[in-house]
């Protein structure tokens, strides 16, 4: 089986369909490690490059101004060796009013050294639309360090719409640093699910800055820890402008000698401007608990069901 | 089916249930209607073995077997449920997974759709909802009932069906009841309002802790009328007064 063929069978385990990658109509790249296994241009795309470095790779991808891609765009990264460092940087413009989706599937499912950065710039244009969707498979052994790190400049009237997810196989260290500035009547969404277990380090920041008049943030984390995982996760708001509106929220479940803690900061310079917050962190509700084990599920699978949804 | 005996609870020093005694028969449906504050939901928590409502005194046999001891799941496995009064919310689990959760084939998707369609819900709307905030009271309150019935339990507790659910639906409401126990199940219904005790075989009035009397369901209800809701005190003093 060569790299490729490994490493479509490693993004079907991190979630992805592997038809899409073989599908004419959809733009996608594959790439293991440093190497560049398999790109695929449609229109809409007017510039989608992807170069190959000592330690990774760079990603430019320009889109038509206008143009509506309706096919997600699958982006599928990964390193299969046990050991090994993977840099990526991603250069992404969406011209005025046109509007892409982009699902990126990660995944090291033999990780025992593995050290993954992102250094992602995104420009939304005025009226557009970016979708990124980040999905992360890791295998058992949790010997990686993720760095996904992203900044993220939304004009007028644009919009994005952001997840990150890692909740199967165990992470190892994980920092996840996203920033977002949004003008006039822009809207961000930033989401990112996580579930830690073992010896998981988690950080995650995001944050939302408000210039703009009528602005809008939503900045959301839902975290599960369970034996000695920790995790951080810090939700800043900044309601810079008028009627710019923010909002942080963050669920932390906490089981066994895991350790949570969340720390929302909600900043406002103009008195017409409007950040909420809210954060829960603490173990499984008792009513969900009891709501599911009267159906006849251990507390363990109920646990499971509780977890599973909120992180889904 | 369901035998309670002498059971006793107090919760924070305050007693909760003073010695509650009640036998619930097999197919029956049997209505346990008092004012609140009568201990009628910490019996049902009980019954159902709900953390924090462990009774210091009394045995609770269900098909001849003491299960006081038994956790939550032990319990549902031999076929006793409850549909909460106060449900809770999930985030991210659709409807048509939680109501598969008690159903031993989970992939009976029929069953699902079935469940829905008896509470009046929509499963081309329902199916894939998540049973979260965004689920009006009412609707909550169908979607626990609908889980109840994909269940099938051999006994089920429905503490407060109705509340939450607007006077209009009442009907629908015990219209579901009937359904349940027709395909099967025993029904050991709590609730406040006389009508929904209605449809019962029979009914124990509860008050201050204590089964005061059980019969039919039109004598219980007028007794209930006449008598509880006007009182002042709602503490049943020890006797009946006649």
């Amino acid at each position: 089986m060569n790299d490729y063929e490994n490493m479509v069978r490693a993004y079907r385990k991190a979630g992805g369909d592997p038809k899409v990658l073989r599908d004419p109509k959809c733009a996608s790249l594959v790439v293991n490690k440093n190497r560049i296994l398999g790109k695929r241009k449609i229109e809409g795309i007017r510039v989608f490059q992807a170069e190959e470095l000592p330690k990774g790779v760079k990603i430019t991808l320009i889109t038509q101004k206008g143009y509506r891609i309706e096919k997600p765009v699958y982006l599928c990264f990964g390193i299969l060796p046990k050991r090994g460092l993977q840099e990526i940087y991603v250069d992404v413009k969406i011209a005025d009013g046109s509007s892409i989706t982009l699902i990126a599937h990660c995944t090291f499912p033999n990780a025992v050294k593995i050290k993954h950065v992102m250094s992602a710039e995104f420009r939304i244009g005025k009226g557009a639309f970016l979708g990124y969707h980040e999905t992360h498979y890791h295998g058992e052994r949790g010997g990686a360090e993720v760095i996904p790190q992203g900044k993220i400049y939304i004009d007028k009237g644009g919009r994005l719409d952001t997840s990150f997810t890692l909740i199967k196989g165990k992470v190892g260290k994980l920092r996840i640093d996203y920033e977002a500035r949004a003008k006039e009547k822009a809207v961000a969404e930033l989401v990112v699910k996580v579930y830690g277990k073992g010896d998981d380090d988690i950080r995650i920041k995001e944050k939302a800055i408000l210039d703009g008049p009528y602005a809008k943030s939503l900045i959301k984390a839902r975290v599960a820890v369970k034996d000695r995982a920790k995790t951080m996760a810090i939700g800043i708001t900044e309601g810079n402008a008028p009627f710019s509106r923010g909002h942080v929220d963050c669920i932390e479940i906490v089981q066994g000698k895991a350790q949570a803690k969340a720390l929302p900061i909600v900043q406002v310079i103009d008195d017409r401007a409007r950040v909420t917050h809210e954060a829960a962190i603490g173990s499984i509700d008792k009513k969900q608990l009891e709501t599911v084990m009267a159906r006849g599920l251990s507390k363990e699978e109920a646990i499971d069901v509780v977890v599973k949804g909120m992180l889904r | 089916m369901l035998e309670i005996k002498g059971l006793k609870l107090t919760l924070n020093g305050h007693p909760i249930l003073r010695g509650i005694n009640l036998e619930v028969k097999k197919g029956e449906i049997h209505t346990i209607l008092g004012l609140n504050g009568a201990g009628k939901s910490s019996l049902a928590y009980c019954l159902m073995g709900s953390e924090g409502y462990k009774p210091q005194e009394g045995k609770i046999r269900f098909l001849g077997n003491d299960i006081t001891n038994l956790s939550i799941s032990q319990r549902a496995r031999r076929g006793l449920t409850l549909a909460w009064q106060e449900s809770a919310r999930f985030e991210g689990l659709l409807a048509r997974e939680y109501l598969s959760l008690g159903m031993k084939n989970r992939e009976d998707s029929k069953r699902v759709t079935h469940a829905l369609e008896l509470v009046a819900l929509n499963p081309k709307e329902f199916l894939n909802r998540a049973v979260n905030k965004t689920l009006s009271g009412g609707e909550r309150k169908r979607i626990e009932l609908a889980s109840v019935i994909a269940m099938r339990p051999k006994l089920a507790i429905l503490d407060e069906p109705d509340s939450g659910i607007d006077m209009l639906s009442l009907d629908d409401i015990l219209n579901v009841i009937k359904s349940m126990r027709k395909e099967g199940s025993t029904i050991f219904l709590i609730t406040h309002r006389e009508e929904m005790a209605s449809i019962s075989d029979r009914v124990s009035l509860m008050c201050d802790g204590l089964i005061i009397k059980t019969g039919r369901p039109k004598e219980e209800m007028d007794y209930f009328k006449l008598h509880c809701k006007p009182c002042p005190t709602h503490k049943f003093p020890g006797k009946l007064k006649e």
